[in-house]
C-alpha cells in the first residue's frame, strides 16, 4: 500500500537525521565545497567542471578579425541548440546572425566610410540589455533577466503573442511559426528544441556556462574575433579588451544598455 | 399541447440518449486492465539498488509535481541539482536523468499516461534520445 503523506514525511525526517549524523563531524569541510560524506557514490555535478559564475556576463565582437564568408559561430551555435533551418526569410530562426555594418550602426554609418569597414560582416546576437524591451513587455513573464545579466526564455511559459519581437530593436528574436524539428539537421541530444509557437532567442549558453564552458560562437571561433567574460572583474577577457580603446554598442540612444560590444 | 413533428422528435431524443450514454453501457462490467509498465531497461537492471530519485510510491503519485519544480528550479532559478529526501544528488534533466533510466518511454511514461488519459505536452520539446535521429 502507498504510505500516507504522514508517513512519507516521517521516513523523509528519519532519512534526514539518518544522512546528517555522519556528516555532522565535517560539517565545517563541507561547507568549504567538498562533497558531502556518503554521497559521492552518486555523482551527478552537471559536469566535470564546476559552473561559470559572474556579475554580469558581456561580450566583446572584432568583426575586423573575421575572415570573409565564415559562419563557423552561427554554425555552431544552431548545431549546439537545435535552431532550424528553415530556408525561407519569412519563418526564419536564428540566434546569431551576421549583418552589415550599415545595418548594425545605421547612426555610424556614412558614405565615406572605407570598404573594408563597410563591408564587413558583423556578428549579430541578442544583446542581454541591462534595461531589456522584451522583458518589460512579456505578459507572462516567460523571458526575464536573471542576476548575472543573461536574458533568458522560459519557453514553458511563452505564449506565442510576439509582444518581444516587436519591443526588441536588434531583431534578435525569432518566431516559430511551423514545427521547428522537420527542420533540424542533426538534433543534439543534449538540448532540447522548441515548438510550434513560441519564440526563441540566443541564450549566451546559459546551459554551457552552468557547465564550466564557454559560449558555443566564442569556441567556435578560430580567429579570436569574439571574448566572453564577466565585466564586474578588472582581469576578464572582455575588460581588457574594453580598456584597449573605443567600442561600439549598437543603438544605445534607445537606453536598453547592450551588453555585446564591437571593435571596429 | 400539441406536439408536431411527433415521431421525429421522439426518435431524435432517442437517438440522442443512446448515444450520450453509450460509453456507460457499452463498458458496464468491463475492467481495463491497468497498464503494465516495464521496467526492464539495461540501465534500470545494471543499478545494484533499484530505486528512483524518489521512493516509487511517491514518484507513482507526484511525479509531475516534482517535475514542475525541476522545470522552475532550472529555468528560473538556474538550480541543475537534486537534493533528494535521501540526501543523494541528481542532475536536474528530464531526457539526461529521467529518460537516462526509464529509456523506454513507450513502454513506461506513454502506458500510464495513456490508461489515465493524461497528455503531457512535454516531448513537443524535450528529446526522446531512441526517437531522434
Amino acid at each position: 500500500m502507498a504510505p500516507t503523506r504522514r508517513e512519507f514525511l516521517q521516513m523523509a525526517g528519519f532519512s534526514a537525521i539518518g544522512l546528517a549524523l555522519p556528516v555532522l563531524p565535517s560539517l565545517a569541510w563541507a561547507r568549504t565545497g567538498a562533497p558531502a560524506a556518503g554521497v559521492s557514490a552518486y555523482p551527478a555535478a552537471p559536469g566535470p567542471l564546476p559552473a561559470r559564475k559572474a556579475k554580469r556576463w558581456a561580450m566583446t565582437v572584432k568583426p575586423g578579425k573575421c575572415r570573409a564568408g565564415c559562419t563557423d559561430c552561427i554554425t555552431a551555435c544552431h548545431l549546439e541548440h537545435n535552431v532550424p533551418a528553415i530556408g525561407n526569410p519569412k519563418d526564419d530562426v536564428h540566434w546569431i546572425g551576421l549583418q552589415k555594418v550599415g545595418h548594425v550602426f545605421p547612426a555610424e554609418a556614412h558614405p565615406r566610410l572605407p570598404d573594408t569597414i563597410r563591408g564587413l560582416s558583423v556578428p549579430v546576437l541578442c544583446n542581454h540589455c541591462e534595461n531589456p524591451p522584451c522583458v518589460r513587455v512579456c505578459p507572462t513573464q516567460a523571458t526575464f533577466r536573471r542576476p548575472d545579466g543573461i536574458v533568458v526564455m522560459d519557453y514553458h511559459r511563452c505564449i506565442g503573442c510576439r509582444f518581444c519581437m516587436a519591443a526588441c530593436p536588434y531583431g534578435s528574436r525569432s518566431m516559430n511559426w511551423r514545427d521547428p524539428r522537420p527542420f533540424i539537421r542533426k538534433i543534439n541530444q543534449d538540448f532540447p528544441t522548441r515548438t510550434r509557437g513560441v519564440v526563441e532567442k540566443c541564450n549566451f549558453c546559459e546551459e554551457r556556462l552552468a557547465r564550466g564552458i564557454l559560449p558555443a560562437c566564442v569556441v567556435a571561433c578560430k580567429e579570436k574575433a569574439m571574448a566572453f567574460g564577466d565585466l564586474e572583474d578588472p582581469c576578464s577577457e572582455v575588460r581588457l579588451t574594453l580598456d584597449r580603446g573605443l567600442s561600439l554598442r549598437r543603438r544605445p540612444e534607445l537606453g536598453t544598455g547592450p551588453q555585446i560590444y564591437y571593435i571596429l | 399541447m400539441r406536439l408536431y413533428n411527433r415521431g421525429m422528435i421522439i426518435a431524435g431524443i432517442v437517438v440522442f440518449l443512446i448515444v450520450t450514454t453509450f460509453p456507460f453501457w457499452y463498458g458496464r462490467g468491463k475492467a481495463v486492465p491497468p497498464p503494465d509498465l516495464k521496467l526492464d531497461t539495461p540501465a534500470i537492471l545494471g543499478l545494484k539498488e533499484k530505486r528512483c530519485v524518489e521512493p516509487a510510491s511517491y514518484m507513482r503519485s507526484s511525479h509531475m509535481k516534482l517535475l514542475v519544480t525541476w522545470r522552475d528550479d532550472v529555468v528560473r532559478e538556474g538550480k541543475r541539482t537534486y537534493t533528494a529526501t535521501d540526501g543523494r544528488l541528481h542532475e536536474i534533466s528530464l531526457t539526461g536523468s529521467c529518460l537516462a533510466c526509464h529509456s523506454n518511454k513507450k513502454q513506461f511514461c506513454d502506458r500510464c499516461h495513456d490508461y489515465s488519459g493524461a497528455k503531457p505536452a512535454c516531448w513537443s520539446c524535450h528529446i526522446i534520445p531512441e526517437e531522434v535521429r
